[in-house]
């Protein structure tokens, strides 16, 4: 996906409408991770709102050679709602109980909210090994590093990286990226 | 030259687009993919496979941008977006809705004032209590050097060299006292006047050495800095070969020789 830049440039200049176009893009997208974590819809909806308005009120802390602008709203985003663990809201909802990993959530779904890639993610979650599972969890959707990533899997920290690279090699050929 | 082929199977490109590296190795990775095409290309796929995957665990489609909208108005300066209901909705209110929302806003504003001031009120103390911490913190430190100083003062003076040679009174104050300890081989003289009393303002101790035969007195300095509640032993070079030991009484700056009628201790070394 080419990332948006002229609209990235509108919008760090505080244009309104940039950043309506930027949240439709990435509403979705965000809103998954953060559920990801927290497993609760209501307190992912109180996060996803946040992280917009952080990302509007810090629009000028991106820098384009620092890293991908997706990659920058997904911290905010992952950070925000590994703080909200550390509230009382969440620590009294039961709902984080049941699922532990991404895959949980897509797999109790019956019907997707996001359409387009029902089919192939079902297709991708079936064929995937349980070690992917686990590393896409904790390296994507949880942000750990390779290091923590290896302590907790106790995996050799070589073996993270390719790992995690044929696991998402996998699921490009699913959803037929080219 | 870098082996792109080799750089992209590395999975860095992965944990580039995740977020997972240091800020450093990521702005190296910035520089690589803003030199190589190809290695732009396969970010762009991982981040749309990530994006992708990410949409599909949505619980629900995300409240629209209208819901964040009204937390981010009154971030200046902005483009406003053109919001054609806006005259609409304005026309609606009614003025006892105007009044509440005042009021509210009245109370708000009491409320924010009242936290501020409490705030500030907080801060106060901190900062006081925070004096009083260095304050104590400063006079410990003060205490720990005078405990230091005494107890390397009474090292020395324990040492089984020194001359401990006690002062008598004299004529001038009878409840006077001193004691000088002498470090023969180290040509010290520790003198001790806790039991003189405080001079008057404008004039200073002197402490003297004496040879007899014929009576011969050498200044060994005067008492600078008496202070009755702190340090009452002095500490002087003493190369001389005493037989006794005099304080007296002098003008600020001290004498070339004692002043007699001043004299207010006097001891002799013993043989």
């Amino acid at each position: 996906m080419t990332q948006p830049d002229l609209l990235i440039e509108r919008f760090q200049q505080k244009d309104e409408k940039a950043f309506a176009e930027i949240h439709a893009r990435y509403s979705e997208s965000l809103f998954g991770v953060i559920h990801a974590v927290l497993h609760d819809t209501e307190l992912s909806e109180e996060v996803l709102q946040d992280t917009f308005v952080k990302i509007w009120k810090n629009a000028n802390a991106y820098n384009p050679s620092k890293g991908r602008f997706f990659t920058w709203i997904l911290n905010i985003a992952r950070n925000g709602a590994i703080d909200k663990t550390r509230s009382k809201a969440f620590k009294n909802s039961k709902q984080n109980q049941s699922a532990s990993y991404f895959v949980d959530i897509l797999e109790e779904q019956s019907n997707f909210t996001s359409q387009m890639d029902a089919i192939g993610i079902k297709k991708y979650i079936a064929m995937l090994e349980p070690v992917c599972k686990k590393v896409i969890d904790l390296l994507f959707f949880k942000g750990y590093t390779q290091k923590e990533a290896s302590e907790k899997l106790e995996m050799p920290l070589g073996t993270i990286k390719t790992r995690n690279r044929i696991c998402i090699k996998k699921l490009r050929e699913v959803l037929d990226i080219k | 030259m870098i082996d792109i082929k080799k750089y992209i199977d590395s999975g860095v490109l992965e944990l580039y687009v995740f977020g997972n590296i240091s800020e450093a190795e990521s702005r190296e990775v910035s520089s690589l993919v803003a030199e190589h095409p190809e290695i732009l290309k396969e970010v762009e796929r991982i981040e749309e496979a990530m994006i992708r995957l990410s949409s599909a665990a949505t619980p629900s489609l995300p409240k629209s941008f209208d819901h964040i909208f009204k937390y981010i108005q009154g971030d200046t300066p902005v483009i406003p977006l053109s919001r054609k209901d806006d005259t609409a909705i304005s026309r609606k209110h009614t003025p006892w809705k105007t009044y509440l929302q005042i009021a509210a806003a009245a109370l708000l504003i009491g409320t924010i004032g009242f936290q501020l001031s409490n705030n500030q009120k907080l801060k106060n103390q901190l900062v006081d209590s925070q004096e009083k911490q260095i304050l104590l913190e400063t006079q410990t430190g003060i205490a720990e050097e005078r405990l230091a100083e005494t107890n390397l003062l009474l090292e020395r003076i324990s040492d089984k060299n020194i001359i401990r040679v006690p002062l008598a009174a004299q004529t001038v104050d009878p409840e006077a006292y001193a004691s000088v300890f002498w470090d023969d081989a180290k040509d010290k003289a520790y003198v001790d006047v806790s039991g003189l009393p405080q001079p008057p303002a404008g004039k200073v101790y002197q402490v003297w050495s004496l040879t007899f035969e014929p009576l011969t007195p050498t200044s060994l300095g005067i008492i600078d800095g008496y202070n009755s509640d702190g340090a009452q032993i002095f500490e002087f070079d003493n190369p001389n070969a005493s037989q006794a030991f005099g304080i007296t009484l002098e003008p600020e700056g001290g004498s070339e020789s004692p002043t007699m009628e001043q004299l207010y201790t006097l001891g002799v070394v013993a043989p």
